[in-house]
């Protein structure tokens, strides 16, 4: 059962994206728009229990006032109209928002944007496309839904004019500039080369510069040709494999990247890895962003020039398997639809912001997606084979699959593979002899006769051997559940020579009527059936569709995503729902013009990024300015640069880096590979497959329900989801965990090693740390404060009797300490 | 009734990067209500709350109904497999059905309780037995997560998850949901995890099933690298640069956040230590809970529910939300009478223990108690010694909170099989608990991947027979 907010905004996603609203020649979709997502949630949550034609029933309408119909509220209560249209200086709604008088909602004030949207709603002549009686529409008009902001094709705005040319550097800041100018705001300084340097290298490659590194290019930035510094500066870092270790994370969290299904049967995936290191290397690459989505939805029918190539688009392709899957036991028919709801799901929200699994038991109730459109995909993926391989080959899990076999060389894999096959066949053949002997033993019946008896000493000897093949069984039962796959195998998926298509599942579960012809999203692709004719189960068409320069939902996505890395928000700050119930940009016209220039650039995404770092808005500082704060508290037109918490991959990778104990070189594949099929449980938990590694955090095994504590602390996301945008927490854990946890204590001692060899001058210790750790020098106070600290903690240690190198201890302490601190999880 | 505080922390999360910075709107500094948790700082529920806190007893395997809670006299008639062929379970079953150990009744209520619990059956007169419990699937995995999460397909927040989101905590010196002697099988971690609710909802592991219970605890929180006074020293050193970095940023409700997150980890690193030694309870107390006993069956170790109930009872002192308590060997495939007994043992003392310390501190009024298992068991043996899985009808008690004590729920037919009357479903149970909290579960919802989600999804309704 829907609650009334569900279902009122249910009613009202349909009025907005329908436009079944009566009259409303004179109100913009926007206008409404405004009206359904800002305005009237706030007045059925806040105001509708005293002021609507059911408080009015129930008794209990407070001042004459009702609030949800328009005519009511243009009307007003006992104390007149509560505000003209058009004037939001004069309004009473608005001065009891306020509570400056009147206090309303007398619970308690609303928040201050809220109030702000009443008054800009007021101001832009209050649009209400209510009329008194709501309408549920029954079919989804495509046509009205087509005119929703992210369906309408992209069209490339003309780059405003210039009023500040010493401060734009690029068309994108003129954009920015306009809307700073609008808004009343006056952009902050720049950065000090010293922080740009430190929130470029955490931004591009996710690691701090060296002190080397900060001291280099912070002169050079300091110097005459800054912007040609600057250049050569994001050059170096996009051009370093960091950048794909960095940019490749951000892609597997929307790929719902992890090494083992979750779920309720936590099989590991030993092969998942070989898809991670395929987006590293297409980041690295930068294979353009088109050519990158093809190869993961149907990478294997795409031509090819050599093994190499071919495997790689195999290998592309496990971004269609590396669901979470359920278990299948006791449920009839729900497994394939299961796995198609994730693919369906995973594309549709990773790559066009759409949230099109929705409509697996009914229309979409806010998008114009029919259910029709859900199973005209799914029949595209029925007609498809999951490979994720022998994962769940145990009780209860999903069926065992194949996998794509990669044409490879690794010896060790391939003895590995044959012992246990030889194995498997030796055992077969064991209980093939008993099988045998046992049939010799029992005696033989002959028609017509009673059965020969057995003598006592064969009834031993038939129930010995029995026992000796319920051995052997049991021993073949253990042998396939921890079965070893071949070598150079990858999850995807391939076509399964069949075309199915597939009719609407009542409820998502049971089949009802006649299957539905395979076909795109109707709203964005039209009529698309007669692509579907090839004999092909479709994917190749889809996947076509999805890259394709005029589909306006994919580059609009991919360039928001890009764009929140760098400054922490999205324009659209839900980046894996470009619907109806997601926000509208923030600078609609800015992100056209970033989608429309990612798709001339041929789709490149390093191109994209070092056009957004070149601006002068990403330059800007993190500085505080009243007058800016009191109008835009929440930086949403950029007068400043956020600060940042960092990820928790960067923060891990800091640390090893700030030890001196970082391996930058990729390992060789997973450690989850060497424990092959088996389940998470019992004596294999994950903190047994977790080994100390110092190599980069996105090369840790990511096991779902069974995360790295250290990324998990810090808000990796939950790798069963979708996840465009992490939510970033500050709890208790993290002190904790940098506090006590032997990882820390670790890392600070090797940290404070690097510093005792570096230099016996204490000052010029405490300045190499913070160069390390901040990436700045310490100012006088805090040299004192650390030597202070050393005196003081090596005075306490020594009373407390420590026993160990005093030395070594003082100074780790100190090291942890900048660990602890705030300004070491961010940038500034 | 409006739940604006769950609306305006959905958008303080999309408008700042981290929890604190909507409550700066209030005009309290973020340091203040940091102190009091930002996300996890108490609420008002939706309306009146009966329970603040729930301790959740999860029998993993599947208890037997007929054998503990619902009572099914075999001398009245012998019902075999032919009468009832459901009873037969999925794993085929024979023989006569019904109670194979004894039974009485107890209290005023007249409460039919197996005897291997004759320390819980004093009780009675507090227990409301839900005697028509059903749900979707009589196996393991899936239906323990739809017991924990709603939903087995997809990864969904735990029902304490849900619990900390829409009422926050009473000490945020400690973890606001605890699940204690957790399951690495069957949905391991998914079922304390928050899966889309931010990570500061999740439920915090002390031990896992099969691991020596009294050697666990909670990670991070023990110092063992520096002398407490040398800690303290090196916080001071880190809240100073901290404070000047605040300074400099003049406006930071996150920075203000963090100084006071750090205060809170050093103040938790003491607090845990100290709820989870029991060394200073009298050894009256110790011998009433069993703790030191050896009270083992199956992967139950030693000494381990006794000391999980005990624990359960301090965090419940200290101000924690949501606790889980697990046995973990109610599959009795086999030798049904010997483990049921034992279990039944096992479990005894403690609960009654538990319940008469909230009852002499006054707290059984507000702690939820609530105890069953995934499903429940064929009452027809499964071989010639075991019981079957069974999903159609099993039986569930809640104790205290705003639970009517005294009262048995609905009713299997007449061989324990099947829920006839007053069906509950899981969901039910889900929306039951979470009214007794004061919230409503068509309204607790968040916002994910385009809709708005819930714990029971579209199903569920409160059992109002269940409320007192």
């Amino acid at each position: 059962m829907a609650t009334t907010f569900q279902k009122i905004s249910l009613l009202a996603g349909f009025s907005i994206v329908l436009g079944l609203s009566p009259n409303l020649s004179a109100q913009t979709p926007e206008q409404l728009e405004f009206f359904e997502s800002r305005i009237r949630p706030v007045l059925v949550q806040h105001c509708y229990k005293c002021h609507s034609a059911e408080a009015r029933k129930a008794d209990k309408l407070k001042g004459g006032l009702v609030l949800d119909d328009r005519v009511g509220m243009r009307r007003g209560g006992e104390s007149g109209p509560v505000f003209v249209p058009g004037d939001d200086k004069n309004s009473l709604l608005l001065s009891a928002l306020r509570h400056e008088d009147l206090e309303m909602p007398p619970k308690g004030k609303l928040s201050d944007p809220v109030i702000k949207d009443f008054s800009r709603w007021i101001k832009m002549g209050a649009p209400d496309p209510r009329d008194g009686k709501e309408v549920i529409a029954t079919t989804i008009d495509l046509e009205k839904g087509r005119q929703f902001w992210s369906f309408q094709p992209v069209k490339k705005p003309a780059v405003p004019r210039s009023k500040d040319p010493a401060w734009s550097r690029s068309g994108i800041d003129q954009f920015i500039a306009r809307q700073l100018r609008q808004e009343g705001l006056k952009p902050v300084d720049l950065a000090t080369p010293e922080s740009l340097v430190r929130r470029l290298y955490f931004d591009l490659v996710g690691l701090p510069p060296s002190p080397e590194e900060l001291v280099n290019w912070a002169v050079k930035l300091k110097g005459a040709k800054r912007d040609v510094a600057l250049g050569e500066l994001v050059d170096s870092l996009l051009d370093s494999p960091g950048y794909g270790e960095r940019w490749g994370r951000h892609w597997l969290d929307v790929a719902r990247y992890a090494e083992s299904n979750g779920n309720s049967r936590n099989a590991l995936f030993p092969h998942a890895w070989r898809y991670r290191d395929y987006v590293i290397d297409a980041f690295n690459a930068d294979t353009p962003y088109n050519d990158f989505l093809v190869e993961q939805v149907a990478g294997d029918l795409l031509p090819h020039d050599g093994v190499e190539q071919h495997n790689k688009h195999l290998v592309a392709t496990g971004f269609l398997a590396l669901a979470s899957k359920p278990v299948i036991k006791g449920k009839s028919g729900g497994f394939i639809p299961d796995i198609a709801a994730d693919q369906i799901g995973v594309t549709s929200r990773a790559i066009l912001g759409l949230t099109v699994a929705c409509a697996r038991c009914h229309d979409h109730k806010f998008d114009p997606i029919p259910t029709t459109d859900y199973y005209g995909l799914a029949g595209i993926f029925a007609s498809s084979q999951t490979l994720y391989g022998g994962g769940g080959n145990n009780m209860g899990g999903a069926p065992a699959t194949g996998l794509h076999v990669l044409v490879e060389d690794d010896p060790a894999a391939m003895k590995a593979y044959e012992q246990w096959k030889s194995q498997v066949a030796q055992l077969n053949g064991r209980i093939k002899t008993i099988n045998d002997e046992i049939k010799k033993l029992r005696p033989k019946r002959v028609k017509g006769k009673p059965a020969p008896k057995l003598t006592e000493e064969q009834k031993m000897q038939l129930a010995k051997m029995n026992r000796q093949r319920q051995q052997l069984v049991a021993q073949l039962k253990k042998l396939r559940a921890n079965s070893v796959d071949p070598p150079g195998s990858a999850m995807g998926i391939r076509e399964s020579g069949k075309i199915v298509e597939v009719p609407v599942y009542i409820r998502g579960e049971t089949p009802k009527g006649e299957p539905v012809s395979r076909r795109l999203i109707s709203v964005v692709a039209g009529e698309s059936g007669e692509l579907f004719s090839t004999g092909q189960s479709g994917r190749l068409e889809l996947a076509n569709w999805l890259a394709s320069d005029d589909n306006p939902l994919t580059s609009r996505v991919m360039v928001n995503r890009l764009w929140q890395h760098l400054f922490g928000t999205g324009l659209v700050r839900t980046p894996d729902n470009f619907g109806v119930n997601g926000e509208r940009p923030s600078h609609p016209e800015l992100l056209d013009y970033l989608a429309a220039e990612f798709v001339e650039d041929g789709w490149s995404i390093k191109r994209m990024i070092r056009r957004l770092v070149m601006t002068r808005v990403y330059q800007s500082s993190g500085d505080f300015d009243d007058r800016n704060y009191e109008n835009d508290p929440d930086n949403v037109y950029l007068w400043r640069q956020a600060r940042r918490r960092l990820e928790a991959e960067p923060i891990r990778d800091a640390i090893l880096a700030v030890s001196g104990t970082l391996e930058l070189d990729r390992p060789e594949g997973s450690v989850v590979s060497s424990h092959g099929n088996k389940l998470i449980q019992d004596a294999l938990t994950p903190d047994k497959i977790h080994q100390p590694s110092n190599h980069r955090s996105i090369y840790l095994p990511i096991l779902r329900n069974g995360l790295p504590e250290v990324l998990s602390v810090f808000d990796l996301a939950d790798p069963s989801l979708v996840v465009g945008h992490r939510t970033v927490t500050t709890v208790p854990s993290q002190d904790l965990f940098m506090m006590n946890s032997p990882f820390v204590v670790e890392k600070s001692r090797e940290f404070a090693q690097r510093l005792l060899k570096a230099s016996d001058d204490e000052k010029e210790r405490v300045r190499f740390a913070f160069q390390l750790a901040l990436s700045r020098l310490p100012t006088s106070t805090e040299i004192g404060e650390a030597l202070q600290f050393i005196r003081e903690s090596g005075e306490s240690l020594a009373e407390e009797g420590a026993n160990e190198d005093l030395e070594l201890q003082t100074w780790s302490g100190f090291c942890q300490a900048l660990f602890v601190s705030n300004e070491f999880r961010h940038v500034q | 009734m409006c739940t604006s505080h769950l609306v305006s922390r959905r958008q303080m999360l999309h408008s700042t990067s981290l929890g604190f910075g909507m409550l700066a709107l209030s005009g309290l500094s973020a340091e203040q209500q940091a102190e009091s948790g930002g996300h996890l700082s108490s609420r008002q529920p939706h309306f009146k709350a009966r329970a603040k806190r729930v301790i959740f007893m999860c029998m993993r395997g599947a208890p037997a109904q007929v054998d503990t809670f619902d009572y099914k006299p075999r001398d009245r008639k012998v019902i075999t497999t032919d009468a009832t062929p459901m009873a037969k379970g999925k794993y085929g079953g024979k023989g006569p059905a019904g109670s194979v150990v004894p039974f009485s009744q107890h209290g005023k209520s007249g409460l039919w309780i197996a005897d291997s619990m004759p320390h819980l059956a004093e009780h009675a007169d507090e227990l409301c037995l839900i005697n028509s419990m059903y749900t979707d699937l009589p196996n393991h995995p899936q239906s323990y997560l739809m017991l924990h999460t709603g939903d087995f397909r997809f990864a969904r927040p735990s029902i304490g998850a849900w619990t900390l989101y829409g009422l926050g905590t009473e000490n945020q010196d400690l973890p606001g949901f605890i699940s204690i002697n957790a399951e690495t099988r069957v949905g391991g971690a998914q079922n304390y995890g928050c899966a889309f609710l931010p990570a500061v909802y999740q439920g915090t592991p002390i031990g896992y099933v099969g691991a020596d219970i009294s050697k666990a605890g909670i990670s991070n929180v023990t110092n063992s690298h520096l002398p407490a006074r040398v800690q303290r020293q090196q916080l001071d050193l880190v809240q100073a640069m901290n404070r000047r970095l605040l300074k400099e940023q003049r406006v930071d409700t996150d920075l203000e956040g963090a100084i006071a997150s750090l205060e809170l980890g050093q103040r938790m690193q003491e607090s845990v230590g100290d709820v989870l030694d029991v060394s200073k309870e009298s050894a009256e107390t110790l011998e009433r809970y069993n703790v030191g006993k050896t009270v083992s069956t199956g992967r139950c170790r030693d000494d381990d529910f006794g000391r999980q109930c005990l624990w359960a009872r301090r965090l419940a002192e200290a101000g924690v939300r949501y606790i889980e308590v697990c046995h973990s060997n109610w599959d009795q495939h086999g030798n049904h009478v010997a483990e049921i007994n034992a279990n039944c043992r096992a479990i005894d003392k403690p609960i009654a223990a538990l319940i008469q310390d909230l009852k002499d501190r006054d707290m059984l009024k507000d702690t939820l108690i609530v105890w069953g298992g995934e499903f429940g068991r064929t009452p027809l043996a499964e071989g010639k010694k075991g019981s079957g899985h069974n999903n159609r009808g099993f039986t569930f008690w809640m104790a205290g909170g705003g639970s009517r004590g005294g009262t048995a729920h609905g009713s299997t037919d007449e061989s324990g099989a099947v829920a006839v009357t007053d069906k509950v479903h899981t969901h039910d149970l889900h929306a039951t608990m979470l009214h007794l909290l004061g919230l409503d579960h068509e309204k607790l919802t968040y916002r994910y991947a385009g809709r708005d989600f819930r714990l029971t999804d579209v199903y569920g309704s409160v059992v109002k027979g269940l409320i007192a």
